[in-house]
């Protein structure tokens, strides 16, 4: 019972505390010099926010890279053996080899089939419907949307009676059930395509918003042009949403990097499934704190170049202002 | 006349004859478009629809045979699975945690960022750019990150329970939203703001009764997108709170799969019951609920 009058308190209390900081901090700074209200009041009001980055977001990383650089229990130096044994260690090296695949397969489906079905969409009549359709997983949490599809890989022994939509399909078609979670060479892919139906509504979404943009007068020119529907497609549509895409796909290389949910509820990892978030949360819970610091450290250095990116897209956005 | 109201364009205006047959030749040309369209719906929604039958049949139906056979009669539908799940140790505990951890994690962090968002729109200060450089930086840093020190940083203060998860999803969520807000609180007209200065209306004031009330439309979107966010989370939580008492649904849900061998198959009920709030959401708000989703991302 404590905890829910703590979280009522909560609910109510943050708020209130936030405006009594308000009120009562503009209260004193503007009793103070002209010149330090100048100075002092932007911090004040930014303070709360950037303090709770600093504290969960930028100290944790540097701490993360310091503590990579140690042994398990912090209590000596370790030189890169947390490095070097991720990047030697056959376990480890397949998690790297699995991320890669999510990388480019999970980026590459999600946006060209939220591509494609928003070009599609555009042409029929039925498309608010159909759009709810292929959203209706987004959102759905990796946790329930890893249930769904537990049972639509399930697999029974051959010869008895498949429950699993898919392998009721394929031997319905008279070919043999494939256990899609354990078979090495099917479980990645279908861990991908979990990933790739709960995020492909959200790709189509935000390029159906800016396929809406582009003006019909431009399609109907090539069309006067005598330009086919494919080739208005691939040389009109595409390069005027390229913009999008590339907003889109980066945010789905993140997504990527950042798998975890569906792995570790639908195979924990096992059957060489691991990818670098649930290699680190192994880690974790092992308390190979070094090692699993180290982890982090190597899913950071991929993210880098998308941050890059990221502050360049918003400086030039910045300038646009 | 052609009274098919479905009639193309083209085919408008022109004797009933002619249209009927350009009509039918233009709905045949147009057959491939309709099929690989449904085709893509089915395989996007069947899923979905094939775990909420199963959850209404027993164990022994599930074990049986698969869930389409059930929607032929006889049809076997019962509540036991829900029976089960609602039974199972923690699980009702846990609905309610997920509550309790979901409302206050995002009311605190929307309000933070709603004030740091203000500052860096409306002030001037030193260092405010790099400051920002570093926040859009932030957004797409991995929590995995920061995940041992953060630990370490409770252990040592002896934060236990909720509030280690409220302050963490605060923490990772911030970044983004204070982007989001920062970016819809610039784009007020300045005017509005100056003519409140010169009325003598201090920050406090131009904050509470002008910046907030024209900024509730994005903090609305934002809301169901951060509620939904957190309800969903399973990674934040598990680190966190592990096995304590405090754990939410996702949690629970989880260490069941991962623990049962057979018979997992009655959580389906717990997806259903899992997934209840975000599809409910969805579909009454769904225009708020697509802006939140897509705000970041469109803005470019």
């Amino acid at each position: 019972m404590d905890q829910y009058i703590q979280a009522i308190i909560a609910v109510i209390a943050v708020p209130l505390v936030l405006l009594g900081y308000i009120y009562g901090g503009e209260w004193i700074i503007e009793r103070l010099p002209e010149r330090i209200q100048l100075w002092i009041r932007p911090y004040f009001w930014a303070l709360p926010a950037i303090g709770f980055a600093t504290v969960f977001m930028v100290y944790p990383m540097l701490k993360t890279v310091y503590l990579s650089f140690r042994n398990g229990a912090d209590t000596q130096w370790f030189g890169f053996n947390n490095y070097i044994y991720f990047f030697t260690f056959p376990d480890t090296l397949i998690s790297l080899r699995n991320s890669l695949l999510w990388l480019v397969f999970y980026t590459l489906f999600a946006v060209g089939l939220g591509l494609i079905i928003a070009i599609l969409l555009d042409r029929v009549r039925y498309e608010s419907i159909a759009k709810i359709a292929i959203f209706l997983p987004v959102p759905i949490s990796a946790v329930a949307a890893s249930i769904i599809w537990r049972f639509m890989f399930d697999y029974q022994a051959p010869g008895t009676t498949q429950t699993g939509t898919l392998n009721a399909i394929v031997t319905g078609l008279g070919g043999q059930p494939v256990a899609w979670l354990v078979n090495s060479t099917t479980n990645n892919a279908a861990l991908i395509f979990v990933g790739i139906w709960s995020i492909t509504g959200f790709c189509m979404v935000i390029l159906s918003a800016s396929l809406k943009a582009i003006s019909s007068e431009v399609l109907e020119a090539a069309r006067m042009d005598g330009a086919n529907e494919f080739q208005i497609i691939r040389l009109v549509v595409t390069p005027l949403l390229w913009p999008t895409i590339t907003v889109v796909g980066t945010t789905m290389l993140i997504n990527a990097l950042k798998t975890f949910d569906i792995v570790y509820v639908l195979t924990s990892g096992a059957y060489d499934t691991n990818v670098i978030a649930t290699q680190m949360f192994t880690q974790l819970s092992n308390s190979h704190y070094g090692r699993a610091a180290a982890v982090g450290v190597v899913l950071f250095i991929c993210v880098v170049p998308l941050l890059i990116v990221n502050i360049r897209r918003f400086q030039q956005q910045e300038e646009q202002r | 006349m052609s009274v098919d109201v479905t009639a193309p364009r083209e085919a408008t205006g022109s004797t009933s004859a002619v249209a009927t047959v350009s009509n039918w030749g233009y709905r045949l040309q147009r057959l491939p478009l309709h099929i690989v369209i449904i085709f893509f719906c089915a395989i996007w929604i069947i899923p979905t629809i094939g775990l909420f039958v199963n959850s209404f049949r027993s164990l022994q139906d599930m074990n049986a045979a698969g869930w389409w056979t059930a929607l032929f009669p006889p049809h076997g539908f019962s509540l036991a699975s829900y029976q089960q799940v609602l039974n199972t140790e923690n699980v009702q505990a846990s609905i309610v945690n997920s509550i309790f951890i979901t409302v206050p994690a995002t009311v605190i962090q929307l309000t933070i960022a709603t004030m740091g968002a203000y500052a860096f729109a409306w002030m001037k200060f030193p260092g405010k750019d790099i400051f920002f450089i570093v926040i859009v930086g932030l957004m797409v840093v991995p929590i995995q990150m920061t995940l041992i020190p953060v630990l370490q940083i409770f252990k040592v203060t002896g934060i236990e329970g909720y509030l280690r998860v409220w302050l963490a999803h605060s923490g990772y969520g911030l970044p983004f939203e204070v982007f989001l807000l920062r970016n819809y609180l610039g784009g007020l007209p300045r005017e509005i703001f100056e003519s409140a200065e010169v009325d003598g209306a201090g920050h406090a004031v131009r904050f509470l009764r002008i910046a907030l009330p024209m900024t509730l439309p994005a903090i609305a979107s934002l809301t169901i997108f951060v509620f939904l966010g957190i309800w969903n989370d399973l990674l934040v939580s598990l680190t966190f709170l592990g096995s304590s008492p405090q754990r939410p649904f996702t949690v629970v849900i989880t260490s069941l799969v991962t623990s049962l061998g057979g018979g997992w198959q009655f959580l389906t009920a717990a997806a259903v019951l899992q997934m209840a709030l975000p599809l409910a959401v969805f579909i009454a708000l769904q225009r708020y609920f697509v802006r939140g989703v897509t705000a970041g991302s469109v803005k470019g």
